[in-house]
């Protein structure tokens, strides 16, 4: 379980606070979805998560610790995050790469064990890479590197999980199935943390949704309880309309036309 | 052991062994023992340093073009032999150390240049590659000063030591050189599997428990170390840090700590086979060894570009 409360993060010269008191649970076995629009605080959130950026107030808890109590490798052995942006700077083969996930777990001379091994194993089977471990990273599409990415994180144990935006670049195909695949990797018992502003993606996967609008928790709930268009409209500053996606009946945010001025 | 043997003296091979058995002519054992061997381990050791120095560095700031000498430390090194030079110090042991001691403060401006520009906000490692780069580009110019300022008589021997050469191999130079070696490279080769991680960028890094900055300013200062001591034993010898790392990738090492090991051997044999080349192609006349060595390496790795795309 990620908890958040009451955070504040400040960067220096900054005008506002980037997170500015914002409080949300990230339960096990649940998909929780963290969105918004761009520089809302979303990316914020993580990086205090991972202590790359201070906490100037509240706290971020893994499973009831606070992240500042852990040393680096235990906040890495609590929650595994898949950032943003990576590239490797040399190519690797996938399975080397997979198993730096275990790097916090390793002993003093940083050697693998049989049980690293196999949470290896596991991950590439569980990402559903496992056809590709002998592949270089240089050779994979967009959509087996982010998978691979998972993999690396998966391969961290963790009881928690956090992506941030994992499908920009996507097409449909690979985006829905990572989605499918976090979905089912949350009903197997993680924690999944998704930073994501593709509210109608996230609307249809997760179980609850976290809307962030300037640093602050704009409205939170289930899916239906969060999207209400009059609400969207003024934190995105767009008109909208809600309609329903036709397979499953999720709600789907819909931006309109601006109106022609005749 | 031929490297050993070949010289503007030629020694046969089994002269060289019976020489090194204490055995045969005087004047062979001579050349063999406190000439030709010191020479060729020193050669040995600055390129395992420099090729050490360049693949940790490559990996932990994530550029293909990084190399020890862009850091600072070899115009650190050349300000501080150039000012011992210029002052009209001639002893050898003072002169290394001027210019090891020189390589080190200029690694320590640049760590201190990198943290300014960061204020408050953690400096990364790509300020840290600047700020070596402007570092270097200031020692630079103070040599040009130092150097039209000087008499020509004493200058000279200065320019010799930034060709680089192995030839002012002494015992004394290869005991303190395996020294600072064998400490900074085994305590890289330790920190090796941080480099992997590192290669990931500091968003990753810190994602898999290391924090990027420290870890890299460890990495950093280790490497500087290695390339600080070979540029004090034998001056600027360009190119090995850059190149010998992708040539070692090349062969298929990619993990960091087989890929320290690996580039430190081929490193090591490039300037051996370089300064062979130096003493040898135009004897009795030394051309300089830092020249060769990208003569050598080179075709070297131009090959090895074509083969493998």
């Amino acid at each position: 379980m990620i908890g958040v409360a009451d955070l504040v993060v400040s960067y220096p010269r900054a005008q506002r606070n980037a997170v500015d008191g914002v409080s949300f649970i990230a339960q096990r076995g649940q998909l929780t979805a963290l969105a918004g629009p761009n520089g809302s605080g979303k990316s914020s959130i993580v990086r205090a998560l991972l202590r790359r950026a201070d906490i100037a107030s509240g706290s971020v808890t893994i499973d009831r610790t606070d992240v500042r109590t852990l040393s680096h490798a235990e906040l890495a052995r609590s929650v595994a995050v898949v950032p943003q942006r990576e590239e490797t700077a040399f190519p690797m083969q996938v399975r080397e790469y997979v198993a730096l996930g275990r790097y916090p777990h390793l002993g003093l001379w940083r050697t693998a064990s049989n049980v690293d091994e196999s949470a290896v194993d596991d991950a590439l089977v569980q990402a559903g890479v496992a056809d590709l471990a002998d592949r270089d990273t240089d050779a994979l599409s967009g959509g087996e590197w982010q998978r691979v990415r998972i993999a690396r994180a998966l391969a961290q144990k963790a009881p928690a999980l956090v992506l941030d935006e994992p499908t920009t670049f996507l097409d449909v195909a690979h985006e829905m199935a990572i989605f499918e695949l976090l979905w089912s990797l949350a009903r197997s018992g993680l924690a999944v943390l998704l930073v994501s502003h593709q509210l109608n993606l996230v609307a249809r996967f997760a179980d609850t949704i976290v809307l962030l609008s300037e640093g602050k928790v704009a409205t939170s709930g289930t899916p239906a309880d969060v999207m209400k268009a009059d609400r969207l409209e003024s934190i995105y500053g767009w008109p909208v309309v809600i309609t329903r996606d036709p397979a499953i009946g999720a709600p789907s945010l819909v931006p309109l036309r601006r109106p022609l001025n005749l | 052991m031929i490297a050993v043997a070949r010289g503007a003296v030629s020694i046969s091979l089994g002269a060289v062994v019976d020489a090194l058995r204490g055995r045969g002519d005087p004047t062979v054992i001579a050349i063999v023992r406190d000439l030709r061997l010191p020479r060729v381990i020193l050669g040995a050791l600055v390129g395992a340093g420099l090729g050490a120095s360049g693949a940790a560095l490559q990996g932990s700031l994530r550029n293909p073009l990084a190399e020890p000498y862009l850091l600072g430390v070899s115009g650190g090194a050349a300000v501080g032999a150039v000012i011992a030079f210029a002052l009209g110090v001639s002893n050898d042991v003072i002169v290394t150390l001027a210019a090891f001691i020189g390589a080190i403060v200029a690694v320590f401006i640049a760590l201190a240049v990198s943290r300014v520009g960061g204020r408050g906000a953690r400096a990364d490692l790509r300020t840290l590659l600047i700020a070596g780069v402007i570092v270097g580009a200031f020692a630079n110019a103070t040599i040009m000063v130092a150097l039209a300022s000087a008499e020509p008589n004493k200058v000279r021997g200065a320019l010799w030591w930034m060709m680089g050469s192995a030839a002012d191999a002494t015992w004394q130079r290869v005991q303190w050189l395996s020294f600072s070696i064998v400490v900074a490279g085994a305590a890289l080769i330790y920190w090796a599997r941080e480099i992997d991680v590192l290669s990931l960028g500091e968003d990753t890094a810190a994602a898999l428990g290391v924090d990027a900055e420290r870890s890299g300013r460890r990495v950093f200062l280790l490497a500087a170390l290695l390339a600080a001591a070979t540029v004090a034993a034998a001056g600027l010898i360009g190119f090995v840090g850059l190149v010998v790392p992708h040539i070692a990738r090349r062969l298929g090492v990619r993990s960091h700590r087989p890929l320290v090991v690996a580039a430190a051997l081929v490193g090591a044999t490039l300037v051996v086979a370089a300064d062979l080349a130096a003493r040898t192609v135009a004897a009795p006349t030394e051309l300089p060894l830092g020249a060769i060595t990208a003569l050598l390496g080179v075709p070297f790795f131009l090959v090895q570009l074509r083969r493998t795309t």
